[in-house]
């Protein structure tokens, strides 16, 4: 069962992102010194749009749609500026086992995860 | 289907109808009246689903991420309950924002008490709930949920209304479920059941007042509460739902409330697993455990009880399942659209009205023939609830 599940999801979502990070990855940053210090990857324009939905709706079911917490903890700059950023992407890919934190990594890869704490420390994705 | 002009004309005899014959405290929503939360824009569609026809938008109402919301018992105003911890009292024939009030910093949902005069708020953020008086929005009274001896506040979760002016309700982070007796509306008085199961997330109350079930999400199987027997404590059912076997990843918790009943047998979302579990509602047993698509967000009985549609949670939340109740097997799969987060029949249940999120749209159905009737546009649709609600207890 579980190994169905997983082959279906990565048929339909992971083969596309990574394909779609990889294509992408000579693009631009939105902060290009930024991105550059922190040396992330940034995911391409159509990406970042479809990681901002994700964000706000798909974490947001927990995190609420503001960020400004849920179920699960606020992801708001103030919550998570002074968190070392490592620590967080391994959260977001790995989840919290015995919290209701799951697991991105079917969906996310370690740029994109990266990409999405830098976000978050910086406010940008909760803006709406 | 009715033409532009068809609709606005029965939009505006329905109207005058409304405020011809009706005085102040005569029902005030007919049956068909309906209210659609737009999440994305903190407002709420006024629809009619017998016309077909949105009536009336109103905005302002905060964030409305996860928002929920109880019908007066005349079905003349909604309550509705926005994460941001904002109460709002829509009055539906003025189709107004009559009061509003942001009562805590971030809030799951309500409840109205079984003679209309409460409203609940179960709050994450302080943690606790607040009673208010519904006419007024006055608060009469606060639980905080504070559990344990460092006095930290759980998240509370799964609100309803039970008999006798009570309200039972589910501690997330203290595995505890209270049940508040507010006779006496500025004095509470709380009877706390502890180690009922780890993390209920969700739950409800059977349409008789009689049974509340908070499923839980740090173990397999659903805590029971014998309403009429609060002395007996609370039991579990569907132990060990998953024989041991790992469950999935959980990217969206399910929604207890919006049941499924159907006759003896409750259809309940297995967390963590692609299944449906059946139990006997006489005795509490496992009857059956039907395979479905994915992880069951609501799983709601038609009216008549004779079939139930399951909805499922990220990422495949875009098609829709309808189980055959005599069969205990899935008839039919449906795709409305992106990211479908709520179903709601009508009140005799020939049509389902479904929320398409990332297509911005509802969608309706046909119950029987599964022929896909109209769509609607809606600004990033989550609830649907029509007003039929107003009459039915734990809703
Ligand atoms: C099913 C619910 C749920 C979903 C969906 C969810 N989270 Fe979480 N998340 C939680 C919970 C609960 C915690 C707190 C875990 C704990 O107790 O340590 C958490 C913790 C976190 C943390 C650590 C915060 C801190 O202060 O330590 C981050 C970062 C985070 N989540 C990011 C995300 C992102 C990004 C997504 C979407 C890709 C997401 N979460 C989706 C429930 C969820």
């Amino acid at each position: 069962m579980d190994r169905q599940y997983i082959s279906r999801l990565n048929s339909t979502y992971a083969v596309a992102s990574f394909r779609l990070a990889w294509l992408c990855a000579a693009a631009v940053c939105s902060a290009p010194l930024h991105c550059a210090e922190a040396g992330i990857a940034p995911p391409a324009l159509e990406r970042r749009a479809a990681l901002t939905g994700m964000v706000r709706q798909d974490c947001g079911s927990c995190h609420g749609m503001t960020l400004k917490g849920g179920l699960g903890p606020a992801l708001t700059p103030a919550a998570l500026t002074d968190r070392p950023a490592e620590s967080l992407v391994v959260t977001i890919l790995s989840g919290r086992p015995g919290t209701a934190m799951p697991p991105w990594r079917n969906f996310l890869s370690a740029d994109e995860a990266a990409w999405i704490v830098d976000q978050l420390q910086r406010g940008v994705l909760d803006e709406k | 289907m009715k033409n532009e002009l068809g609709r606005v004309i029965n939009a505006i005899v329905l109207c005058l109808g409304c405020l011809g014959c009706l005085g102040p405290g005569l029902p005030a929503a007919r049956a068909e009246v309906g209210v659609v939360v737009e999440r994305a824009s903190g407002s709420v569609q006024l629809v009619d689903n017998d016309t077909r026809a949105a009536l009336a938008r109103i905005t302002g109402l905060g964030d409305l991420s996860h928002a929920s919301l109880v019908y007066s018992k005349d079905a003349r105003h909604v309550f509705v309950f926005g994460r941001d911890g904002g109460l709002s009292k829509i009055d539906l024939l003025a189709r107004k924002t009559v009061k509003r009030t942001l009562q805590a910093g971030n809030s799951i949902g309500g409840a109205i008490s079984r003679d209309g005069r409460l409203v609940a708020v179960a709050n994450y953020e302080p943690g606790g709930v607040k009673i208010f008086d519904a006419e007024t929005l006055e608060q009469l009274a606060e639980i905080p949920s504070t559990y344990g001896s460092e006095g930290k506040r759980s998240k509370v979760v799964g609100i309803a209304d039970a008999s006798g002016s009570r309200f039972v309700f589910s501690l997330f982070d203290a595995d505890e479920i209270w049940v508040a007796d507010l006779s006496e509306p500025r004095a509470p008085r709380v009877r706390k059941f502890r180690n009922i199961g780890r993390q209920p997330y969700d739950a409800l109350i059977t349409q008789d007042g009689r049974h509340y079930i908070a499923g839980l999400f740090g173990e397999d199987g659903l805590a029971l509460l014998d309403m009429n027997n609060l002395d007996g404590g609370v039991r579990r059912i569907l132990g060990g739902y998953g024989q041991g076997e790992e469950k999935l990843p959980v990217y969206k918790m399910p929604h207890l409330r919006g049941w499924a009943m159907a006759g003896d047998l409750a259809f309940l979302p297995a967390i963590g697993r692609h299944e449906v579990l059946v139990v006997d509602r006489r005795d509490w047993r496992a009857v059956a455990t039907i395979p479905v698509h994915g992880q069951p967000v609501f799983v709601m009985a038609r009216p008549d009880g004779r079939q139930v549609w399951v909805n499922y949670a990220f990422p495949l939340n875009d098609t829709v399942e309808v189980i055959d109740v005599a069969a205990l097997k899935l008839v039919k799969s449906l795709k409305p659209g992106k990211t479908v987060l709520h179903m709601e029949f009508t009140a005799p249940g020939d049509e389902v009205w479904i929320s398409a999120r990332d297509d911005n749209k509802l969608v309706v159905y046909d119950t029987k023939s599964f022929a896909r009737l109209a769509e609607f546009p809606a600004d990033s649709p989550s609830g649907i609830f029509f007003a039929w609600r107003a009459r039915i207890m734990g809703l």
